[in-house]
């Protein structure tokens, strides 16, 4: 493929491979580049100034910078929040270049949306296990320019042809003449070149990196405590704030009495906001002992009675007296015979709880503002400082940081935006750092979903129609309103609902949209629609399955037969976990789930113990994928292992509950993680694959739930259709407690007579 | 009141109310960034440190009952053989991913492997189980300490990244299992 370097991608090449494969990659993609959005591979001129990467003498584009010393500096279009995006980018560029990951130094990526905008997304923006997709032709091109130009310069300086020269770990070689050159030595000579309008990548036979389980660039700082994130940084004269909003959605600050809080040793400020009040001190201690002393008078406004009863009441009315939006059409599964299956299923709010509290350090002055945080969304938090303090967008900085996770919630600036709320009514710099219990009450939370499904059986057993109607409210819609559907659609809602891996010869799928009261914020959360879909469509594929009298995984993979991909990792999954062989003891059952969520292609099988008391243990995780090419297997299989707990504990403990218009969990202690003890054998499978590379970080999440419920099914012969798990479903029987007693007793008595 | 500390074989003098927790003089007074904040209530063990050599959560310790104690931090765990080799495991393996919690998960098992240096899988379950990692790289955590108890490769390892291999096997599947047979 040829690049124009002075073209936008995606805008001038209609039918460039990215594109397209984007296209096929459903949903949330599809609905960004509606908004025309896309990443410039600009040229030189407009690459130099953002980054101040010391000597550069070589900048081809945003992304390389090449210093007469040879050192080479990656800028990250990509943030890093832990899924390994750094590593994958940076393997990407040095490929082309011929250099090892050990030569590079990788660098965030200033907010600059001409530059960076991740084209899938639309803004300069991380999310939807995009980055690799977006990447993997625009770094590649990137690096091969960068290439083609540093060999020119040292192939025009000998007077030789380029192609007879070679490069390896940055040096230029011409063989016959035994002559060399490093990158830096050219670095001038080249920076003098026209950038090419023709760069050919590497053939995958060529890669030296790609496809290898190479170490991390990020990972060195992360085992000695060296490496800084954004709640780590310290600037000269900051002071440290905590935070308290009005705990109720859209309640209002009324008062704040602080004279207990001014006794306290480190004291500085209380600053207040419209919805909210800080306390300031020396360091965050002094800061949280002066937030707690404070008194407070709330105005807890229109959503005080608001609860989670009422939102699912909502969501219920709204799915039957709701307008439906079309979102797939398939024949007509009216008046279809056979025999007829219908179940409601209810998901919860959710929370991210990254490791990471939100913080954000702001500096307000009256020539700009400088920004220290971790962001998905760099541009973004530019876009609303500037608003708050009326200075132009190029004087505010944002000095972007690694993430202490992310898993969308750093795609939403409100806690920046809080920031420089508060940061703007003093001349120091605020280090601003929510408590954990902040942090729980004021998320941008996972949608709930109120889902009716139904499906007509034919003679063999087989799906003859399919509906599906979904309600719930819009993250698209906030985030990005101009890329709904002109028909009001959200295509983030349906994703992996429209588009199923199974053929359905009569389908109906339709969304009802259910917006939130004022006050109470939606998000991107891991698995994003999909992860909500899958789980539904799995499951319900589940009670078809047994309702046909099939073994589960049988009867999808009758219904696969045309899609080879998701068939190669349900037999692949199948045969590693010995489905169907072997005996399984009481109550222990086995759960298969498939789906190709984010261009990928992932079959799970869980095998779950549900204990008489209805307690649930994960005994065992088979994991088959195929994402196309794996840039890094060792980071693929780590996205799906830690995807999967992320989807587990969510499955096993989660669910935001509201009540009087209030969060009701606070912290670890009501709002529980899977911990180490609870974590199954895991094992995942990577399929040598030579596709274009599909998303990778937030597919195991994805997978997590239906696979774990079907389990669950097998199991027990409950069939859960919400969670948090409800446990008190899965007992065995009335009798189930007083068998344990009774056997309890028994080994009492025998421990007795053993030491008698 | 000036409190006396050891912190990682140093002698550490500051001024800090007695109830101020050991956490905050390390990150806000001492400038010791790589013990976290994740919870503030003992729930989530990113605060985690050694205080004689037994991992303690920081968040809740006030300072004041500690005035002489010998206090080692992840900034200086490298210096113990036990903390070096988890280090190294943890590279090898790739446990990390964010990294947050990985101060915290590196005290503990630096910790439980300096007392029982060959833990069994439910002694390794019991020991971390203080440690919450929201990325889940449980499973890695748990192979990590196996290597480093055993002294030899229990799954797939990275490879360095100065001198990549040239040859990838191809057209077959790979597999990240932890490898059977390895006591």
């Amino acid at each position: 493929m040829n690049v124009r370097f002075d073209q936008p991608l995606g805008e001038s090449q209609p039918d460039n491979p990215s594109r397209r494969e984007a296209l096929k990659m459903g949903g949330l993609v599809v609905a960004f580049l509606w908004l025309g959005g896309g990443a410039k591979v600009l040229g030189r001129a407009a690459a130099q100034g953002p980054v101040a990467a010391g000597d550069s003498a070589f900048a081809p584009n945003a992304f390389i910078r090449v210093g007469t010393d040879g050192a080479v500096h990656l800028v990250m279009p990509s943030i890093e929040m832990g899924q390994g995006a750094y590593s994958g980018q940076a393997t990407l560029l040095a490929e082309e270049m011929d250099l090892g990951l050990d030569q590079v130094v990788v660098e965030h990526a200033p907010a600059n949306r001409k530059l960076y905008a991740n084209p899938l997304l639309g803004d300069q923006a991380t999310g939807g296990s995009t980055t690799i997709r977006f990447c993997w032709t625009t770094l590649r091109q990137a690096g091969a320019a960068a290439r083609a130009l540093l060999v020119g310069a040292a192939a025009a300086k000998w007077k030789v042809d380029p192609a007879q020269c070679t490069v390896a770990r940055g040096v230029i070689r011409h063989e016959t003449s035994g002559r060399s050159m490093g990158y830096g030595e050219v670095a001038n000579a080249a920076a003098q070149l026209p950038v090419p309008e023709k760069v050919q990548e590497k053939d995958a036979a060529q890669f030296a990196l790609i496809g290898k389980p190479l170490r991390r660039v990020d990972t060195a700082g992360k085992v000695d405590g060296s490496l800084q994130f954004s709640i780590d940084l310290r600037v000269p004269d900051m002071k440290v704030a905590t935070v308290k909003a009005c705990p109720t959605f859209g309640g209002k600050l009324v008062a704040v009495d602080d004279s207990r809080a001014r006794q306290v040793p480190g004291f500085v400020a209380v600053l207040k906001i419209d919805n909210a009040v800080a306390a300031v001190g020396e360091h965050f201690w002094a800061a949280k002992q002066a937030l707690d002393a404070l008194d407070i008078t709330w105005d807890h406004g229109p959503n005080a009675q608001y609860s989670t009863e009422q939102l699912f009441k909502d969501l219920a009315e709204a799915s039957k007296h709701g307008t439906p939006i079309p979102g797939k059409a398939v024949g007509n599964v009216d008046g279809v015979k056979g025999k007829a299956l219908e179940a409601t299923y209810q998901l919860p709010l959710l929370a991210h709880a990254t490791m990471e509290p939100q913080n954000a350090i702001v500096h307000v002055r009256p020539d700009g503002c400088d920004i220290w945080t971790g962001t998905q969304v760099p541009a973004r938090c530019v876009d609303v400082a500037a608003k708050l303090t009326g200075l132009k967008p190029e004087s505010i900085v944002v000095h972007n940081q690694y993430m202490g996770g992310g898993f969308g919630r750093r795609l939403f600036e409100d806690p920046v935006e809080q920031a420089v709320a508060f940061a703007r009514q003093v001349s120091y710099p605020l280090k601003m750092v929510w408590t954990r219990e902040e942090d729980i009450a004021h998320d941008r939370y996972r949608p709930a979903y109120y889902d009716r499904i139904a499906a007509t059986l034919g003679d063999d057993g087989k799906p003859v129609a399919w509906t599906h109607r979904i309600t719930s409210g819009s993250v698209l819609a906030t985030f990005a309103p101009g890329a709904m559907g002109k028909n009001g659609m959200d295509s983030d809602a349906i994703e992996c609902a429209a588009d199923v891996p199974y053929e359905f010869p009569n389908m109906k799928v339709e969304w009802v949209r259910h917006d939130m009261p004022e006050g109470v914020h939606l998000g991107w959360w891991r698995g994003v629609g999909p992860v909500h879909n899958v789980f539904v469509v799995e499951s319900f594929m589940d009670e078809l399955a047994h309702a046909a009298g099939k073994d589960p995984l049988d009867y999808r993979r009758e219904q696969l037969q045309k899609n080879p991909r998701a068939l190669g990792v349900l037999n692949l999954a199948a045969e590693k976990a010995g489905w169907g062989k072997g005996s399984l003891p009481a109550r222990v059952g086995r759960g298969v789930a498939v789906a190709a969520p984010f261009g990928s292609y992932l079959c799970v099988i869980v095998e779950a113990e549900v204990s008489p008391q209805g307690e649930v243990k994960l005994r065992r995780a088979v994991a088959a994928v195929d994402c196309g090419i794996a840039v890094n297997p060792n980071t693929v299989a780590a996205q799906v292992q830690g995807g999967l707990i992320f989807g587990w504990t969510a499955a096993l403990y989660n669910g935001i509950t509201i009540k009087h218009g209030a969060v009701e969990q606070h912290n670890f202690n009501d709002y529980r993680m899977m911990r180490i003890n609870e974590t199954p054998a895991l094992e995942v499978h990577l399929v040598d694959s030579k596709e274009a590379p599909g998303g990778i970080g937030e597919t195991g999440t994805v997978m997590a739930f239906p696979a774990l419920f079907n389990a669950l099914f097998a199991a027990t012969g409950v069939r859960l259709r919400s969670y948090p798990i409800d446990r008190a479903a899965l007992v065995q029987g009335p009798d189930a407690l007083k068998a344990v007693i009774t056997q309890a007793t028994d080994r009492a008595a025998a421990a007795k007579e053993g030491m008698a | 009141m000036a409190t006396m500390l050891t912190i990682n074989g140093e002698q550490k003098s500051f001024d800090a109310p007695a109830d101020m927790p050991l956490l905050w003089v390390l990150r806000d007074i001492l400038g010791m960034t790589g013990t976290k904040y994740g919870c503030g209530i003992a729930q989530c063990g990113a605060c985690t440190v050694h205080v004689e050599g037994r991992p303690v959560r920081s968040c809740v310790l006030p300072v004041g009952a500690l005035n002489g104690r010998s206090i080692t931090t992840i900034e200086g765990v490298a210096a113990s053989p036990a903390g070096a080799k988890v280090q190294k495991a943890w590279l090898d393996l790739e446990v990390i991913q964010c990294g947050y919690c990985q101060s915290g998960q590196i005290m503990s098992a630096a910790a439980l492997l300096a007392a029982t240096p060959e833990p069994s899988d439910a002694e390794i379950d019991v020991a971390m189980s203080g440690n919450i990692c929201r990325c889940g790289t449980y499973v890695r955590i748990r192979e990590a300490i196996r290597q480093v108890a055993t002294g030899q490769k229990v799954a797939p390892q990275t490879l360095p990244n100065e001198a990549p291999n040239q040859a990838a096997a191809t057209g077959q599947v790979l597999s990240f299992v932890r490898v059977e047979g390895v006591a």
